[in-house]
């Protein structure tokens, strides 16, 4: 089955990514052995810096998987929203609401007296 | 299959079309793979939620996962699974390059890159249950109180201790409950190597042992101020360490002793994290071993000049989606488990 776009050979694109996920794992490891304090004693919106970094990195690696590995940038634009668009609104969603409940927990647990663990 | 022309209204029902431009297989790998993503998502959520609620006693990953192959004894954070993702990456690359290669219709090329893969993959679920076997056997070994929550050893410089290392053997026998012994259809599992009385007469013969708390250290100027504390092993966003006659205390509370995991409880700490532990990189784990599975399917058929025939190497690229999907959800297993 062909398609209407042709297939160039794009072997030097997939070195080029591999090298960045590598790069990028390399600098994760790095900085989560070290975990300098400048960053790691410092919040923004209530976490810490460098976990910020590591999630932002971590999103930078899994858009070059999708979009270089699984040749998401050579599909048509419809099935590339269908797929990522539904993704990434379900995870927000989920994640919005089991964290702000979780935390609404760990304050119950924290300030009422309940006491769980002795 | 050219893109249908706006004008042949008539022949939009009869089926052949591709509005999104995928064959039909591909789309539904798709549709299959964005389901997976949700229950992964959903795995991880819950993980993130279980933390949130336990976030002052949630177990440190860089002191859980210290082992590296052949450095018995080494602290080595990190390293073996930083390793075990590039050789999950490094096997999307070369699947990555059996689909290119498939394009070109180069038929042993295909199958060079397709059997490099399956190696890659092969690795990666031995790496896993290597460290899969590390957890469960545990290191250190810890005390569980009666109230449920964990206490772990640490010597005057802070350095963790060991069970084996303070614990006496006292002459006493505890026999193992059997189905055949019990009441009722009760048993339990393999018996720890020490009793509590045990690690608690080691704990009473050596003065410089001291108990770490799960709590993790704030350098709030309440616990500055906290004489149960100790004074200088405490550092911030560390595991609490108390004094000497706080520890006594502490250990007169011992119930059960705990030495690596298993579902029910294990030392490192908060009993969740290992039940997530298993069940999130089980999950993974599995996924990995299926998609080996099927690579080695789809290896026979590419050597067996099935797709060569056909003219197209689709099903490649369609085993590739899942393949790079696996390696996908473990980029983000990675960071949520190992790394934040």
């Amino acid at each position: 089955m062909s398609h209407a776009h042709e297939h160039v050979s794009n072997i030097k694109r997939i070195w080029f990514v591999f090298g960045l996920l590598s790069i990028i794992t390399t600098v994760e490891v790095i900085l989560g052995i070290i975990k300098p304090e400048s960053l790691y004693m410092r919040n923004l919106l209530s976490m810490n810096l460098l976990n910020w970094i590591f999630i932002i990195l971590t999103l930078v690696k899994a858009y070059y998987i999708i979009w270089a590995f699984m040749h998401m940038e050579g599909e048509r634009a419809s099935l590339r929203w269908a797929v990522v668009s539904s993704v990434i609104f379900l995870v927000l969603y989920l994640l919005f609401i089991l964290l702000v409940e979780a935390d609404y927990i760990y304050e119950i647990f924290k300030n009422s007296t309940i006491k769980w663990n002795f | 299959m050219e893109a249908i022309t706006v004008n042949s209204n008539e022949k939009i029902w009869n089926g052949g079309n591709e509005p999104m431009g995928a064959g039909y297989g591909k789309l539904m790998m798709w549709f299959f793979i964005v389901s997976d993503a949700l229950t992964f998502s959903g795995f991880l959520a819950a993980y993130g939620f279980s933390r949130f609620k336990f976030i002052e006693t949630w177990p440190l990953p860089d002191e859980v996962f210290t082992h590296f192959p052949f450095m018995h004894g080494v602290t080595a954070p990190m390293y073996y699974v930083a390793l075990m993702t590039f050789i999950l990456i490094f096997s999307s690359v070369t699947m990555v390059l059996a689909v290119d290669a498939g394009h070109h219709m180069k038929q042993s090329k295909v199958a060079f890159y397709m059997f490099l893969t399956i190696i890659g993959g092969l690795i990666f679920v031995g790496s896993q249950a290597w460290e899969w076997k590390n957890f469960i056997k545990g290191e250190y070994g810890a005390i569980e109180t009666k109230g449920g929550s964990l206490l772990q050893f640490v010597d005057n410089t802070g350095k963790r201790v060991a069970l084996a290392d303070f614990a006496v053997v006292l002459p006493e026998e505890r026999v193992r409950l059997e189905r055949s012994g019990a009441t009722w259809f009760m048993e339990e599992g393999s018996l720890p190597s020490f009793s509590v009385a045990e690690v608690q007469a080691g704990f009473k013969a050596r003065p410089d042992v001291l108990i770490r708390t799960e709590i993790i250290y704030q350098e709030t100027p309440e616990e500055k101020k906290n004489a149960k504390l100790h004074p200088t092993l405490n550092s911030k966003k560390h595991k609490t360490v108390l004094t000497r006659a706080e520890s006594e205390a502490m250990l007169a509370n011992a119930h059960y002793v705990v030495e690596g995991a298993n579902l029910k409880r294990n030392e490192y700490g908060s009993k969740l994290f290992a039940d997530f532990f298993f069940f999130i990189t089980g999950f993974h784990g599995f996924h990995v071993f299926s998609g080996v599975i099927i690579n080695v399917i789809i290896f026979l058929n590419i050597i067996m000049g099935t797709y060569q025939k056909r003219g197209s190497y689709e099903m490649v690229e369609k085993v590739g989606l899942y393949w790079h999907f696996v390696d996908l959800v473990w980029v983000f297993v990675f960071t949520f488990f190992y790394l934040v």
